[in-house]
């Protein structure tokens, strides 16, 4: 099946904002949020893939061997430190939020807010 | 709107981007046959072109340099709204990070997790420096590298206390080496314009073998500042998250 993992994409994707739409933790939703990042590595990985083509390095082999594209490897790599960065990010607020509220329900949040 | 309808609305809206999602898929060629041809120039001339056989840092560091710069800022820049979110509240005040409750005595550390987790920071911390300074050599390079380093300071934390890993890493010492680190990089592409070249253009000996540690000019130099960068933002970040559980309380303020 050669869309399979592109199905696979927009699964994970799905999954990840119906938990963040019916979450009730502002934690569990930044996790929801990873989830839904997870399906662009998948989707950047299975676009550059080349069936039976090896990693795009060449330390102890030739250049001229088929490898799968390093472009969409260096975007999933920098994706990966800057997400969990933001998350980091994204923690700090719900900190905050939980201080100054009391609570990590988005619902509540919502109507203090009025 | 109430859960249910939200939940509604999701799956209307999900059902027409499944439609045109596999719309799309029908014209994209099937997985495993990648069309190229950008990945596949790059493959062909990378190694000749930079002398780093590690194509991926070749584009991190080299190709797409400029883009990775904005991604290092993104990282900088969320290290600093963590230090700035977390700042503290006025009601609030530090307390030392020893537990205060007088209903319980305070476990310390395992002997077996120090001791084990004690063995494993020199390792790391050689396995961090291997992966920023080889780049250009094997799958490796300063964002992995980075991570790796600032996992060392978190066993320091796990081994012993809180204390010990502030004393470690001081907020003033890490927000410089972050600084420098995510500086240096800019002063690298800056350095090729002082010489009229394009900017972030690669101005050092390429070596004469790739695959030498040696070799690919700025892409070894820039994947160690991004590693020191990378390093010195997720320890302020650890450290900043690890204050709010253990020091900061609610108070009145001194």
């Amino acid at each position: 099946m050669s869309i399979f993992p592109f199905i696979v994409v927009a699964w994970v994707l799905a999954v990840g904002l119906y938990g963040i739409i019916t979450s009730r933790h502002l934690v569990h939703q930044i996790v929801c949020l990873i989830v839904v990042q997870s399906s662009t590595y998948i989707l950047l990985l299975g676009v550059g893939y080349k069936t039976g083509a090896v990693a795009p390095y060449f330390y102890d082999i030739p250049t001229n061997t088929p490898a799968v594209d390093p472009v969409v490897q260096a975007l999933a790599l920098t994706d990966v430190v800057v997400e969990a960065a933001v998350t980091a990010l994204l923690l700090a607020f719900a900190v905050q939020a939980h201080k100054r509220f009391g609570t990590l329900d988005p619902e509540e949040l919502r109507q203090l807010q009025g | 709107m109430t859960p249910s309808q939200r939940r509604w609305v999701f799956l209307v809206a999900g059902g027409g981007f499944l439609a045109f999602y596999l719309w799309g898929l029908i014209g994209l060629p099937g997985f495993g046959h990648y069309p190229g041809p950008y990945g596949d120039i790059i493959n062909a001339i990378a190694v000749t072109q930079t002398h780093a056989t590690g194509v991926v840092s070749a584009v991190n560091f080299e190709y797409r340099a400029f883009d990775t710069l904005g991604e290092e800022f993104i990282l900088f820049i969320a290290a600093t709204g963590v230090a700035t979110v977390l700042r503290h509240l006025r009601q609030e005040r530090d307390t030392s990070a020893v537990d205060e409750a007088r209903n319980r005595d305070v476990p310390a550390t395992s002997d077996a997790v120090a001791v084990v987790t004690l063995a494993f920071i020199g390792p790391t911390v050689v396995v961090g420096w291997y992966l920023a300074s080889h780049a250009q050599t094997s799958p490796s390079g300063g964002f992995q590298g980075g991570i790796v380093l600032a996992t060392a300071f978190v066993l320091v934390y796990l081994a012993g206390q809180f204390i010990v890993f502030k004393r470690l890493s001081p907020v003033a010492l890490a927000d410089a080496i972050e600084a420098i680190g995510a500086g240096s990089f800019a002063a690298v592409g800056i350095a090729a314009l002082a010489l009229g070249a394009a900017y972030l253009t690669n101005i050092l000996p390429l070596g004469s073998t790739p695959g030498a540690v040696n070799s690919a000019g700025t892409i070894a130099l820039i994947s160690f500042f991004v590693g020191i960068e990378v390093a010195a933002a997720f320890i302020l970040i650890i450290g900043e998250l690890l204050e709010q559980t253990l020091i900061v309380r609610e108070g009145t303020g001194r």
